[in-house]
């Protein structure tokens, strides 16, 4: 069984068809590149996993969204629920103007988690999964937003694991950071798809050729292909993905 | 046209005219072997130097754009497919040179029936011609020319077995002359290779175009593909 599967989705922005009919399998502990130019829908066919788009006025989803094979559109699931299983990283970072220790610590102080130990061992246990321990061991109890940008996208990461989340939803995570740091969320993402599954926007090219087992490039609405990312970067099938890749439109 | 579009088109100009070169050197080498025209074997090899120069040059080019640009699928290929052919070209171009030499060491011109009976003056314009339909298949992208070569070469291999036979027999008959006969043998080895360098170059020509992967392949596969699309 996929871990994470469309079908047929058409999503709606009031009289906008963004998504247009979308079918695609995303196998357990792999990473699954979108690409496609601005405005394709590759963010919202994202967004879709952990329900952002539900925020959105007029926005109206048809098809079925499974996550372990159980549709994550059905009543029966809550979002909060769904949300502890996805976890997200945006593409600027965005910690909370609290220390660093406390950024990792939020997302279970708010499901109720009390118990010092407990969050102690899980707060490293994440800020080393996340690369980021052996720089900001010594000054936990100081504001994150003295990390640098590269380091705070790393504690978003952190604080992403800290719920044990079993997606990872990636929006463009490392377009706003330097090489080196860009560099070290990419030995990241290597790492953590064998506990976790991946899904992450990217604009870089090269970025999708390296992180990713599969590439799924989108273009106005629709998925012209989604295929194994070598089969995607030598030789794809639709003269559309060709074209984006090599870069002679979009 | 993009700025990788540019490069890419300069490297296969500067790849046509080291196809013209090599065939060039190819064409002389005949000529002065058929005339023993010793003063031409000497161009040969002053120009064999710049077949090297080209080949470092190619390569150069090659290993920029990938660094520089990252080429993938079509792209990629056009450049990984360009360095194999770089090298192929080259290795016909020592072809040339070492027929040339060999033109140079010997003192006789080389015996009409000996040439005659090897039929090496037809192994010489096979391969020309067979390097002339690689180049034009390259340069128009045509990979229906391209595997026309796969059927071509074996006129080479059929004249290359033939050979030791005919080179045996003339050798009995004029047993003073058997170091001409045995540099005659080594030339028509050497002719042989350039048809397999050909078939190479044809291999990488439709791995490029086609993204078919060739080598290694029986011929009668080679040839089935071109079948299933006729």
């Amino acid at each position: 069984m996929p871990k994470i599967e469309s079908k047929n989705v058409h999503l709606h922005y009031g009289p906008f068809h963004a998504l247009k009919g979308i079918n695609m399998s995303i196998e357990k502990n792999t990473v699954c590149a979108l690409i496609g130019p601005s405005g394709c829908g590759k963010s919202t066919f994202l967004r879709l996993f952990n329900r952002m788009n539900d925020l959105i006025d007029g926005v109206k989803i048809e098809g079925n969204c499974l996550i372990d094979g159980k549709d994550i559109y059905s009543k029966e699931v809550h979002i909060d629920d769904l949300r502890k299983r996805v976890g997200m990283v945006f593409q600027k970072p965005n910690p909370f103007p609290k220390t660093i220790f406390e950024n990792v610590a939020f997302g279970l102080r708010v499901n109720g988690i009390t118990h010092k130990t407990f969050i102690d061992e899980r707060v490293e246990r994440c800020l080393k999964q996340a690369a980021l321990w052996e720089e900001v061991k010594d000054k936990l109890k100081k504001s994150a937003m003295e990390l640098s940008g590269g380091q705070q996208q790393r504690l978003c990461i952190a604080r992403a694991l800290a719920i044990e989340p079993s997606v990872i939803l990636m929006d463009e995570p490392a377009s706003a950071l330097d090489p080196i740091s860009t560099s070290k969320i990419e030995e990241l993402i290597y790492e953590l798809k064998s506990q976790y599954t991946i899904i992450i926007v990217t604009h870089n090219m090269q970025q999708a050729g390296r992180v990713s087992d599969t590439t799924a490039f989108f273009y106005v609405g629709e998925l012209i292909e989604f295929n194994s990312t070598k089969k995607i970067f030598t030789n794809p099938t639709d003269i559309k993905t060709q074209n984006y890749i090599t870069g002679r439109f979009g | 046209m993009t700025h990788l579009d540019t490069e890419l088109k300069n490297l296969k100009t500067d790849m046509i005219e080291m196809f013209g070169l090599v065939l060039s050197q190819l064409n002389k080498s005949q000529e002065a072997l058929i005339n023993l025209d010793k003063d031409l074997a000497r161009e040969v090899l002053i120009n064999e130097r710049r077949v090297n120069g080209f080949e470092l040059k190619i390569d150069r080019d090659c290993e920029n754009i990938i660094a520089l640009f990252n080429p993938v699928a079509v792209d990629l290929r056009f450049v990984l497919a360009t360095m194999k052919i770089n090298s192929n070209l080259e290795r016909i171009g020592d072809i040339a040179e070492g027929i040339c030499q060999f033109v140079l060491n010997i003192k006789l011109e080389p015996e009409k029936e000996l040439l005659a009976k090897t039929r090496i003056v037809e192994m010489f314009e096979t391969g020309a011609s067979i390097l002339e339909d690689v180049m034009n298949a390259f340069e128009k992208e045509d990979t229906r020319l391209a595997r026309s070569v796969f059927k071509n070469d074996e006129i080479l291999d059929e004249i290359n077995i033939n050979s030791t036979q005919a080179v045996a027999d003339f050798i009995r008959a004029n047993p003073e002359r058997i170091n001409q006969s045995l540099y005659t043998l080594s030339t028509i080895r050497k002719l042989e290779r350039v048809g397999d360098q050909c078939k190479n170059i044809a291999e990488e020509i439709i791995f490029y175009i086609e993204a078919k992967v060739l080598k290694h392949k029986p011929r009668a596969q080679k040839q089935q593909m071109n079948d299933d699309e006729i």
